[in-house]
């Protein structure tokens, strides 16, 4: 393969990278003025379908087949929905694009929104990101200024307004039928699929969702072509799968020497991303483990860093899957009970509360890895983290959202791929009482001295 | 509805000023319901308030032709809006895994220690509320945290006395 050259962080070093004059400079806008000049919207689907562009969200959705689901001859209005709720722990690739580059995003949301007839967009963007927020919000004003958004975008029948919405703090945002909900003023609790949004979305009409990272390969998709960017990545294996094609952004993060975003072709393995572009585990100590795409797609241990990160290949070594492509190193001091233990913490902070066993389970494993983190651990605990993980989320079908399977994925790989650890530590800690197997007395958590 | 004008200011006018009302208003016509202006009015008040006092929810309410209770039920949703005031400056130390993995917890405690309040609490001068944030999305520059529109990147322990003097500047810095 040749070498690769960054396409989505080609312009981010660049002074004032973030103003329409340097991304016009670099081309900008080129891709809009070709939708505008001579694609029909179909044309423009089929072009993205074409380079099985996925979602950069997490999921993986073919992006071009979303779109194709939206109803042929619904009324309207259709609404794009652009989620800039990146909130899973270790991901902020999103926030680059945002700040660096805004432009791009922008004119693959108005591209996207050509494609689904969409003459509204709601960006949905986390409050924590401010900086995102006014670069965005310069950007579109600049687009209004410019005839890029509004009216009769550059001449042509096209017209559509893009606006930003704010979040406050809830990773259940980041679900896009919590997103929609949200958007329309109500508590984040994601819905009941089907009706898919593309049929039921936000304000009961049909709806799509985005990820900001996708948007930003449309434009690049519709200038260079659907084999240009299925030249770069992980061909497809067979009809089931969809391939892993295109640069992607990945995260790099935790205890690695240089912490930052790199661009590569999807499929690099883990390994490469942290000793080729990271610079090696820090300090010069040795890895024990990696969140291969956000902490709910659970651990690789170092001896699987040769897995590829393309949509496949985290699943393969027992991993939820892809997810945000965020890499967080953990060096070999990291304690498997506090990695756990803040997972858990994290998940049960951030459930909605709507389905029973993501609420009950999520709190229920924080304060059992309380536990053993304070000492009072268990044995038996194991078995029980285990068997809530079994039992929260999509895959045993308890809940309405993934969120869960996100809690339970760090669960079932920290305890089965570090099993040993974990009864060590129970047994030294806890020297009296590991064997135990009554009812646990409840405990005031906060005596035990763990937040 | 005696709760919600339990924190009414003592002279029981009208909680949102008509900035406040014209600002809220100015979003209705990006959405086809009123009630997604339901975030947007939070976040104008709670950016006049630094909270949004319990009185206010009626107000929003008429605003969008919601009952109090709906506008209440997302209010509460979210942790981010408080119903007594934030401190001048509202910052956010990272515990998540990121951050965490490069001492943020610790940073948090130090920071705590320091301004002399818990998570969530704030300076008995009103300057600063400190809380734990989730994933900010600063894993780069870990252990991170955010105050204001503010980003202070790969802080340590040993840096806490100089942040919280950078976080009284922030305060004293900013109007009102």
């Amino acid at each position: 393969m040749a070498e690769f050259e960054p396409v989505l962080t080609a312009n981010v070093h660049k002074p004032d990278s973030h103003t329409l004059r340097v991304y016009r400079e670099s081309g900008g806008y080129t891709a809009l003025k070709k939708v505008l000049d001579g694609m029909s919207s179909a044309e423009v689907v089929d072009a993205v379908k074409a380079s099985n562009l996925r979602g950069r969200g997490g999921a993986g959705f073919p992006c071009g087949l979303k779109w194709s689901f939206l109803p042929k001859d619904h009324p309207g209005p259709v609404y794009m929905c652009v989620n800039a709720d990146e909130s899973e722990p270790g991901t902020f690739n999103n926030r680059l694009l945002m700040e660096d580059d805004p432009h791009q995003v922008i004119e693959g949301i108005i591209i996207g929104c050509y494609a689904t007839r969409a003459q509204t967009a709601y960006i949905y963007l986390r409050y924590e990101y401010p900086t995102s927020y006014n670069r965005l919000q310069a950007a579109i004003d600049e687009c209004y200024a410019n005839n890029l958004l509004g009216k009769n975008i550059l001449g042509s029948e096209f017209s559509l307004d893009i606006y930003l919405h704010r979040g406050a703090a809830a990773y259940i945002c980041g679900e896009e039928t919590g997103l929609i909900e949200s958007l329309e003023g109500k508590r984040a609790w994601p819905r009941i699929k089907p009706p898919f949004p593309a049929i039921e979305g936000a304000f009961r009409k049909p709806t799509v969702v985005n990820n900001i990272e996708t948007m930003a390969c449309v434009p690049h998709i519709i200038n260079r072509g659907a084999d240009w960017f299925k030249s770069m990545g992980v061909p497809s294996t067979g009809p089931r799968d969809a391939g892993s094609y295109g640069p992607k952004l990945y995260c790099l993060s935790g205890h690695i020497e240089k912490p930052g975003i790199y661009e590569a072709p999807l499929g690099i393995t883990c390994r490469e991303l942290i000793e080729k572009f990271g610079g090696g585990v820090w300090k010069g100590r040795k890895g024990k483990a990696a969140i291969p795409g956000g902490i709910s797609m659970g651990l690789l241990t170092e001896a699987e860093w040769d897995t590829p990160l393309d949509f496949a290949g985290p699943g393969k070594a027992g991993c939820l899957g892809l997810g945000t492509a965020a890499v967080v190193v953990l060096d070999e001091t990291v304690s498997m009970v506090d990695f756990l233990h803040n997972s858990c913490r994290f998940f049960a902070h951030e459930s909605c509360g709507q389905c029973t066993p993501c609420r009950e389970g999520t709190s229920w494993s924080e304060r059992i890895l309380a536990r053993i983190k304070a000492g009072k651990g268990r044995l038996k605990d194991l078995e029980l983290i285990l068997n809530i993980s079994a039992s929260i989320g999509i895959m045993p079908g308890t809940t309405i959202c993934g969120l869960a399977d996100g809690a339970a994925w760090p669960m079932k790989n920290a305890v089965n791929k570090f099993r040993a650890e974990f009864e060590e530590y129970i047994k030294r800690t806890n020297p009296s009482g590991y064997a135990q197997e009554d009812a646990v007395e409840a405990l005031e958590l906060v005596g035990l001295g763990v937040h | 509805m005696s709760s919600a004008t339990a924190n009414a200011p003592a002279s029981s006018g009208p909680v949102l000023t008509p900035q406040m009302r014209a600002e809220i208003e100015a979003f209705l016509p990006r959405y086809p319901t009123k009630q997604a202006v339901t975030l947007p009015a939070l976040h104008v008040v709670n950016a006049h308030l630094r909270c949004v006092p319990m009185a206010a929810i009626p107000e929003i309410a008429e605003i969008l032709d919601l009952s109090p209770a709906q506008v209440y039920d997302t209010l509460s949703f979210y942790g981010f809006f408080k119903p007594e005031p934030c401190g001048t400056v509202r910052a956010w130390v990272c515990r998540s895994i990121s951050c965490a993995l490069r001492g943020g917890e610790e940073v948090l405690a130090a920071l705590s220690g320091k301004l002399g309040v818990e998570p969530g609490g704030t300076t008995p001068d009103g300057k600063i509320t400190l809380e734990f944030g989730e994933c900010l999305g600063l894993c780069d520059f870990a252990p991170a945290m955010l105050a204001g529109d503010r980003v202070y990147k790969n802080l340590s322990v040993e840096q806490v006395d100089e942040v919280a003097g950078a976080l009284q500047q922030q305060a004293d810095e900013k109007p009102g």
